[in-house]
């Protein structure tokens, strides 16, 4: 009997749906809590943070072009691809985070379930945010909400899945594009999502995943003329008001930082955040 | 005069029993300001109408503490219902003294009679009526049980529509429950201050409504106290980004209402008469001073020539002059800085190679006026084709294919408006879903009304008034 010499995986970014290496060349050491090498992980640059931003804006026409009917089996196969891959999922959270199999495992089942939730709210969100208005006058008038945009995001930075599917999959739904920035300290998970992204018939672009320091990465993202919406939620511990006041040159649509429970929970008001409301008036009568 | 000529038709300004001079409203009284008292002119005569107290930042102080208090010691804990028949006594107050307000309105902002009269104040009274009715239902605003309210709002409108944005900015605010602090444009404060008195004889509890007048520096304390929870701006995209980056990090809930540039689509088998009629509501409508005119038109080649000759023709059958009379139907343009810039824009307009048209017009003698003005000839680059030029002027472009008119439709930061002209409804819907703009109007233009959500995409701000949506801008677990 042989024994088999693992072979271990090289943690790239995720972009316009390949993964490449960052352009800068550079890499950081993530380590269990303990110090022990996991792998190392792509340290993205400015440049792999504006290349994100141009994949999600090719991919915005064709993701919020979608039917939502569409869009919502998308998110469902997301489901069910990370569900058939959870147990390296487990493992990743487990060795990142230094938490045992079944706090690891729980958190695997709440990420599932989460995509599971925003799946399902693909074909309905835009009957509950959006609605006829009795307009006094004879039209026809009804508002209904749209995808803002390409929005980029900084993950919330204690959890390796979690935080992470709970700001990406309620942008998704309306047919917004990501950039994400992943936890800085557990971003193997995120690029590991990445390959379940890119095997869920999500088009390519519609999600890009970015590794290596907030800091770094998202001041370029919270000034950049093409990113719509600005989700701070994970920045908490960043010079976050200075990505806010960046964010305002463009009038970008910023959700502020959130901690705890209230960042991950699924929420409505999350898909509706990042949606733009359009009003259409049409005579009834007059022509 | 010829037989066809129109007598003068004034209104008259007898109702009017303005004071020479007005303070604050701070607390439910008119008080004294700190700053500088200004004079509030008449654009169409260039003389003063009343003068104006100043607020500075003490005042501000005030009026902001006026507005803590009566949140915690009373708005707040008045049920729905009361919140909501204060609203209702507000809008039937101002049904009874819309002809005084129209005129005060048109007598300060320069536009047209037949627009405050019309448009302008019967939609002020119909948003007090709508929101009114919200009060006590707000478990049903999609918000989940209870939402709450915010607190103090500190509200700054534009000289646009001044009483109309008022009542945009106070009455969901005060549906909600929140209490206001709000500032109108310095060349427009009149109608505000009347407002004062309604609220006064609505019995309002002090310091619900609070009004103070100023200018820029004004607007800016109350938009950076700190004791306030709320900012709604409605103005230029200038000023609003600089509030965004005012507000930033300090937990203040923000909407803002910004400039716009919109496309009015003219496809070749639109309803002509009807789309000719909206092209010119859709940018001389309140001498194009509106953040959503139709001020980019775009009209398929093929008609180009035709939609041009009788926009003319129609162009001068415009009245131009005095806004009191009933038969005007373009104003004065707001204020001597105003008239500069659209001045400016339009001779940059001609320097780069459009064509300029307006019809013959006789002016007044004093008075701030433009000439309705008609570009061709105008390329996307030009400057009049991307910046907000808020006043009565049209540019033309032209375009051949759907995918073209939408493509240049969307090719600006703005996204407040856009119209579309089209007999074929399968044309409409499909173009308005790709247009990025937060209101469409098929077949029509510039239509406002409570129960409609206006607001913008892009640059042109963020936030919702009117609606159910407009709610969300005043609640906890509203969206932003």
């Amino acid at each position: 009997m042989s024994t088999h010499l693992s072979v271990p995986k090289t943690y790239k970014l995720f972009v316009g749906g390949a993964f490449p290496r960052s352009e800068s060349g550079r890499v950081y050491e993530v380590t269990t809590p303990k110090g022990g090498f996991l792998a190392n992980a792509a340290q993205a640059s400015r440049k792999d943070a504006r290349d994100a931003v141009v994949a999600a804006r090719a991919a915005v026409s064709g993701w919020a072009g979608a039917t939502a009917y569409n869009r919502g089996q998308v998110l469902y196969r997301v489901a069910e691809v990370l569900e058939g891959r959870r147990a390296q999922f487990e493992e990743e959270i487990a060795a990142q985070q230094g938490v045992s199999g079944a706090v690891a495992r729980a958190q695997v089942d709440e990420a599932i379930d989460l995509w599971v939730w925003y799946a399902g709210w693909a074909d309905k969100f835009a009957q509950v945010a959006g609605n006829a208005n009795p307009v006094a006058g004879p039209y026809f008038n009804i508002s209904v909400p749209e995808p803002t945009g390409v929005v980029a995001v900084v993950a919330p930075q204690q959890s390796a899945l979690l935080g992470l599917v709970a700001t990406v999959a309620p942008a998704l739904v309306a047919g917004n594009t990501v950039v994400v920035v992943a936890s800085e300290a557990h971003p193997l998970s995120a690029i590991t999502l990445g390959e379940v992204l890119a095997t869920s018939d999500l088009p390519k672009g519609v999600v890009n995943v970015l590794t290596g320091s907030p800091a770094e990465i998202a001041p370029w993202l919270a000034s950049h003329d093409d990113v719509n919406a600005l989700d701070l939620t994970g920045a908490g511990e960043l010079e976050w008001i200075d990505l806010e006041i960046a964010a305002a040159q463009t009038l970008k649509r910023v959700l502020r930082p959130l901690a705890g429970a209230d960042a991950v929970a699924p929420s409505l008001s999350r898909i509706t955040a990042l949606t733009e409301t359009k009003t259409v008036w049409h005579p009834k009568s007059l022509l | 005069m010829s037989f066809l000529d129109y007598a003068p038709a004034p209104e008259s300004t007898a109702l009017l029993n303005l004071r020479p001079e007005y303070g604050l409203f701070i607390d439910g009284e008119f008080t004294d300001g700190h700053g500088e008292s200004f004079a509030t002119i008449s654009p169409a005569t260039e003389k003063p109408i009343a003068r104006v107290a100043s607020a500075d930042a003490s005042d501000i102080d005030r009026a902001v503490a006026a507005a803590r208090k009566a949140y915690e010691k009373r708005w707040s804990t008045l049920s729905g219902r009361d919140r909501g028949k204060y609203l209702f006594r507000i809008a039937r107050l101002v049904q009874e003294r819309a002809r005084e307000l129209a005129v005060a309105e048109s007598l300060d902002n320069g536009k047209p009679i037949k627009e405050s009269r019309d448009v302008d104040v019967p939609l002020v009274a119909a948003w007090f009526f709508y929101y009114a009715g919200w009060a006590d239902k707000l478990d049903h605003a999609g918000l989940g049980a209870n939402p709450r309210a915010l607190g103090v709002a500190g509200q700054v409108i534009p000289w646009n529509f001044p009483l109309l944005m008022l009542a945009w900015k106070i009455a969901p605010a005060l549906a909600a429950g929140n209490t206001v602090v709000l500032k109108p444009a310095e060349t427009t404060p009149l109608t505000a201050l009347l407002f004062a008195e309604i609220v006064q004889q609505a019995g309002l509890p002090a310091g619900v409504v609070n009004i103070v007048t100023g200018a820029g520096e004004t607007g800016r304390a109350l938009v950076n106290h700190t004791d306030v929870n709320k900012v709604a701006f409605t103005g230029s995209t200038a000023v609003g980004r600089e509030i965004a980056r005012a507000v930033a990090g300090t937990g203040k809930r923000l909407t803002l209402e910004l400039g716009g540039k919109a496309a009015n689509i003219v496809f070749d088998d639109a309803p002509i008469d009807q789309a000719i009629e909206g092209i010119v509501n859709g940018i001389f409508f309140n001498q194009g001073h509106v953040c959503c005119a139709g001020s980019r038109l775009l009209v398929q080649e093929s008609i180009h020539d035709e939609v041009v000759d009788r926009l003319k023709a129609r162009l001068s059958t415009l009245r131009v002059g005095d806004p009191l009379d009933k038969n005007t139907d373009v104003g004065a343009i707001n204020s001597a800085e105003q008239l500069e810039r659209i001045r400016t824009l339009s001779e940059i307009g001609e320097a780069e190679g459009a064509e300029r048209w307006s019809p013959a017009c006789e002016f007044p003698e004093n008075g701030f006026w433009f000439a309705p003005t008609i570009f061709t000839n105008v390329a996307t680059s030009h400057r009049i084709a991307r910046e907000e030029i808020f006043g009565p002027v049209l540019s033309v472009l032209t375009f051949r294919t759907p995918a073209e008119a939408i493509a240049k439709a969307n090719n600006t930061p703005y996204g407040l408006s856009a119209g579309i002209w089209s007999e074929k409804g399968s044309r409409i819907l499909a173009v308005a879903d790709k247009l990025r703009a937060g209101v469409v109007w098929a077949n029509t233009f510039n239509r406002f009304d409570p129960a409609s959500p206006f607001g913008g995409y892009k640059e042109s701000g963020f936030g919702r008034e009117g609606g159910r949506h407009g709610l969300a801008a005043y609640l906890e677990g509203g969206v932003r």
